[in-house]
């Protein structure tokens, strides 16, 4: 079988580096030469491309559909409905399978996918959807959320319809804890619906191999799940389908759930030829799931001096159409749904809810982000409410090591909050503005303020987030190791399944095999299904999980080496009595015996082992209690901003974070995570929203959804703690995520700071700032 | 149509060019260069950044047939090595080193922008840097990471010359 011209290919970790250093990525070079082969640069010898056409409406009745004037296009190869899916019509992750493939006699959210088109030219294809002909009968969409709340029998957008998950958290006697409160403060707030935005376009091609199967070059987050769904819908084995990770662009939570893979393997099948589907930004603004919107209602009682004594919660997710992975989002929302804080008594419902919204499921954060910006603005607020200064009112309710979250699970490994605000507070603020040079200015060289009306705020944030999956989930990664000896030097080869979207995971695989192997040549295999589950890229579970995956599958390889050099030595040490040491295998007794090289000779070791995380417990439905989460990562931000007052413009001018990172892997990637999470957090707090009016996406470019630029961006200052997790591989914590939590509140909480204003919507908005907006009261 | 275009430094003339098609199209789909990146192919995210006559242009903007008879070069063509070589202009080395560069979609064209940047203005100041690079859209890194590039790249240019 021909494979593709450009391809994703093996990669070699250059220079040294174990654990601990900061090499070169191995695709480093690839990537800034412009030569790595992304998903959306794939290209085979007579490839068509593929075309989706996707509902105007958020909500109709399918009545027709005439392919005829599309198969009439010169160049038009293929037009396919609902009717020519081989396999099983509807898929979904998490097993939930309720999405169709295309959609068979009604469309529930605008741009679902209708029929398909493949074509000579991606122009042909696009001109061919626009003459598919589709009969529909409009229905009013379902688009609020909290209506469905109340009559969720009544409005049902599908079979499953109204509530996804309702899962509340139970703890003491809220009541009781009520009447003893000497200050109650309460408030309602809102997140918007956040896009990953992520930049390279949802890509792919689906080649067919000559045995009826299929070869899939895809960008995705979770090859083997990705297998699950796709080969029953085409009617498929799964061994009939090979899939290879195509260079992913960025992911953040949205190749989670599948875009084009059936699509593509639809069309690839029926006409006999590779398939390139690659979306444009407007259509990858309804390719994906987003970030779930929340309405929330809180209400906290303390004692006067600031100790929480109740939390009650509500916490309301929209989850559009269809399920995705509101199901587990809902899930962290309740059991992270007041933070990292001690509460003796809790009262929490959160909800997921089926509507004709966009549909929504993993992003960065995964339904901790919205419950903490609605926690962190409740702790400011009980600040207030009992005169005491907000990093003060948070270092008094702050878990620690020992502590129980509100699902009872016990803290039992490090959780320094108290510590880490204190650090995070003795950090330096930056200087005041100089209004001399507009750049500095919120406007900035728009001219709209030379410094008049601009005031300074300083607010702080806290989050909590679980790395790994949850809720009795038996997670787990897999890895192959291979040692051999290639033009004379020993060569680890490290292949797993686990999908590299930019984090870095090639570079710590090469990283955790040089400082287990003590070799220097590491080279990275593509990620495929040629190799066990690796699990997603998501839940900042890689490092943790494949991490440990990789560490195993090299200890194994090292035993075998050592029993090999044993062998080879003539019998005079033991294997226990040896070990590899910067390339030479020595003896604790005689010192260096041999190098790497002179023991393996031609001999090649391999290994394959999985790595599971301990295992944990499934929420209570009814109390919400259980051992939920593998483990626990805090972050703290703080931010200072410029608010020109008058009219309402934002400059963040600095943001500073403090991160329990457990042991820092790879410097350079951690800060990285941090910087990168921080920015999505920015963004959130006062820039990114898809907008929603009965049901239809208002902004789906970059020009009408704005994420931060360079401009918008400020300089950050990182403290970052390595208080190690005993239960995790190298003590490491998973990073990626909780800077995106803490992000947004410290911005917020320092707009507030300078205007005054309650705030309680991100993203804040101009006219929150300036108007008596409803959400300013 | 045909189009004749100078690419990386080599004359090209391009066939069965539709005359709907961006530069950006050209490149990536029928001349092999698939370095500039289709982020969003609507001038927005810098992702796709290329010099025609010497002057960075989202090539998504620009219609394959308006560079009939001018010069245009792409990321591949920024090292000045020798074919095959390994060797990178220094802007490539640094967002390698810094970490400024982590999916690396938005890379190629930030380092085109960083090059004119520093071509420009050997001694960029951070606001200059900033400003320059406005244009060009990151998710991953945050920017820290490629301030700290350009800054690096500027210093080894200055050094070298």
């Amino acid at each position: 079988m021909a494979s593709p011209v450009r391809s994703p290919g093996q990669v070699a970790a250059p220079g040294q580096g174990g654990v601990g250093d900061s090499p070169l990525r191995p695709d480093g070079t690839l990537k800034v030469a412009g030569e790595f082969a992304y998903a959306s640069d794939l290209w085979m010898d007579g490839m068509l491309w593929g075309a989706t056409l996707r509902s105007p409406h958020p909500r109709a009745l399918i009545t027709s559909i005439d392919v005829g004037p599309a198969l009439a296009v010169p160049g038009v190869r293929a037009v396919l409905t609902h009717e020519d899916v081989p396999g099983r019509k509807t898929f979904g992750i998490d097993r939930t399978e309720d999405q169709p493939v295309l959609a068979v006699d009604q469309v529930r959210h605008e741009g679902e996918p209708v029929a398909l088109v493949a074509a000579d030219h991606p122009e042909t294809a696009r001109r061919a959807m626009e003459l598919i002909a589709v009969g529909y009968e409009v229905l009013a969409p379902i688009t609020d959320p909290r209506a469905v709340l109340a009559d969720p029998e009544g409005l049902k957008v599908q079979e499953r319809g109204g509530i996804t998950r309702h899962q509340p958290v139970r703890v003491g006697d809220v009541a009781a804890a009520r009447a003893a409160a000497d200050v109650v403060v309460s408030g309602e707030y809102e997140v918007g619906i956040q896009d990953q935005a992520f930049l390279g376009p949802e890509s792919g091609l689906a080649v067919p191999a000559e045995d009826g199967g299929l070869d899939l070059y895809v960008s995705t987050q979770w090859i083997h799940n990705d297998l699950k769904q796709i080969a029953p819908c085409l009617g498929l084995a799964e061994d009939q389908i090979h899939m290879t990770l195509a260079g992913v662009g960025g992911a953040f939570g949205g190749r989670e759930d599948l875009s084009m893979q059936i699509h593509a393997g639809m069309l690839a099948l029926h006409t006999g030829r590779p398939v390139k589907m690659s979306y444009n930004r407007y259509e990858s603004f309804f390719g994906h799931v987003h970030r779930h919107p929340a309405q929330m209602r809180y209400e906290y009682g303390a004692t006067a001096d600031g100790k929480l004594l109740y939390a009650d919660v509500e916490i309301v997710l929209d989850g559009g159409a269809y399920t995705s992975s509101t199901m587990n989002v809902t899930g962290n929302a309740a059991s992270l749904g007041v933070g990292p804080y001690e509460i003796p008594n809790i009262k929490i419902d959160a909800y997921g809810v089926y509507t004709n919204n966009p549909p929504c499921g993993a992003m960065r954060g995964f339904g901790a982000v919205q419950a903490c910006f609605a926690y962190e603005s409740m702790m400011d607020r009980l600040a207030a409410a009992c005169g005491l200064d907000p990093v003060e009112i948070r270092r008094r309710n702050a878990v620690t090591q020992g502590s129980r979250l509100a699902t009872g699970q016990v803290i039992d490994s490090p959780a320094p909050l108290a510590e880490m605000l204190t650090r995070l507070e003795a950090m330096p603020l930056p200087p005041p503005l100089d209004p001399s040079d507009l750049r500095n200015l919120p406007g900035g060289v728009a001219q709209t303020t030379h410094g008049e009306g601009v005031v300074r705020g300083v607010g702080y944030g806290v989050g909590i987030k679980n790395i790994c999956f949850s809720e009795g989930f038996d997670d787990y990664s897999t890895a192959r190791v291979r040692l051999e000896v290639i033009g004379g030097e020993a060569t680890a080869l490290v292949h797993t399944a686990a999908a590299e979207v930019g984090q870095g995971l090639v570079t710590v695989k090469a990283q955790i095999a040089r400082t287990e192997l003590g070799v220097q040549r590491v080279t990275i295999a593509p990620a495929d299904d040629r190799v066990g589950d690796a699990g997603s890229s998501s839940a900042s579970r890689q490092s943790y999980m494949t991490g440990g995956a990789v560490k195993a599958a090299c200890e194994a390889v090292r035993a075998e080496l050592l029993a090999l050099a044993a062998r080879r030595l003539g019998g005079r040490w033991a294997a226990a009595d040896l070990a590899v040491v910067g390339g030479k295998i020595v003896s604790r007794a005689d010192g260096v015996l041999g190098t790497i090289e002179e023991v393996l000779g031609d001999e090649v070791v391999e290994e394959t082992r999985e790595y599971h995380h301990r295992p944990t417990t499934a929420l209570d439905p009814v109390t919400g209690q259980g051992s939920s989460h593998t483990q626990l990562a805090l972050c703290v931000h703080r931010a200072v901003v410029d608010v020109d007052v008058d009219l309402g413009l934002v400059k963040v001018v600095e943001m500073a974070a403090v991160q329990d990172v457990g042991k820092i892997i790879n410097r350079t990637g951690v800060e990285g995570q941090i910087h990168g999470g921080s920015a999505q957090g920015l963004g959130l707090a006062v820039m990114e929203e898809i907008v929603v009016s009965d049901g239809l996406v208002r902004n789906p470019s970059f020009t009408d959804y704005l994420i931060p630029t360079i401009l918008d961006m400020p300089p950050m200052r990182l403290d970052i703690l390595e208080n190690p997790d005993p239960a995790a591989p190298y003590g490491l914590r998973g990073a990626g995520e909780p800077p995106t939590l803490s992000s947004t509140p410290a911005i917020v909480a320092a707009i507030r700071d300078a205007t005054g204003k309650a705030l309680n919507r991100v993203p804040v908005r101009p006219e929150h700032i300036v108007r008596g907006a409803p959400w300013t009261a | 149509m045909r189009v004749n275009v100078t690419v990386n430094g080599s004359a090209e003339a391009v066939d069965d060019v539709w005359e709907g098609e961006s530069l950006l199209y050209m490149l990536r789909e029928r001349m092999g260069l698939p370095g500039s990146k289709n982020a969003c192919e609507q001038g927005e995210c810098g992702s796709c950044t290329v010099y025609l006559d010497g002057v960075p242009a989202c090539a998504c903007l620009v219609a394959a047939g308006q560079v009939e008879g001018r010069d245009v070069r792409t990321v591949e063509g920024l090292a000045e090595g020798p074919p095959g070589d390994e060797w990178l202009d220094p802007v490539q080395e640094a967002f390698a080193e810094t970490g400024a560069v982590q999916c690396g979609f938005c890379t190629p064209g930030l380092i085109v922008q960083s090059h004119d940047l520093i071509e420009r203005n050997p001694a960029p100041t951070d606001a200059e840097i900033r400003e320059a690079l406005a244009g060009n859209l990151c998710r991953c890194t945050g920017y820290e990471k490629i301030l700290d590039a350009v800054r690096l790249a500027a210093e080894r240019k200055a050094a070298a010359t």
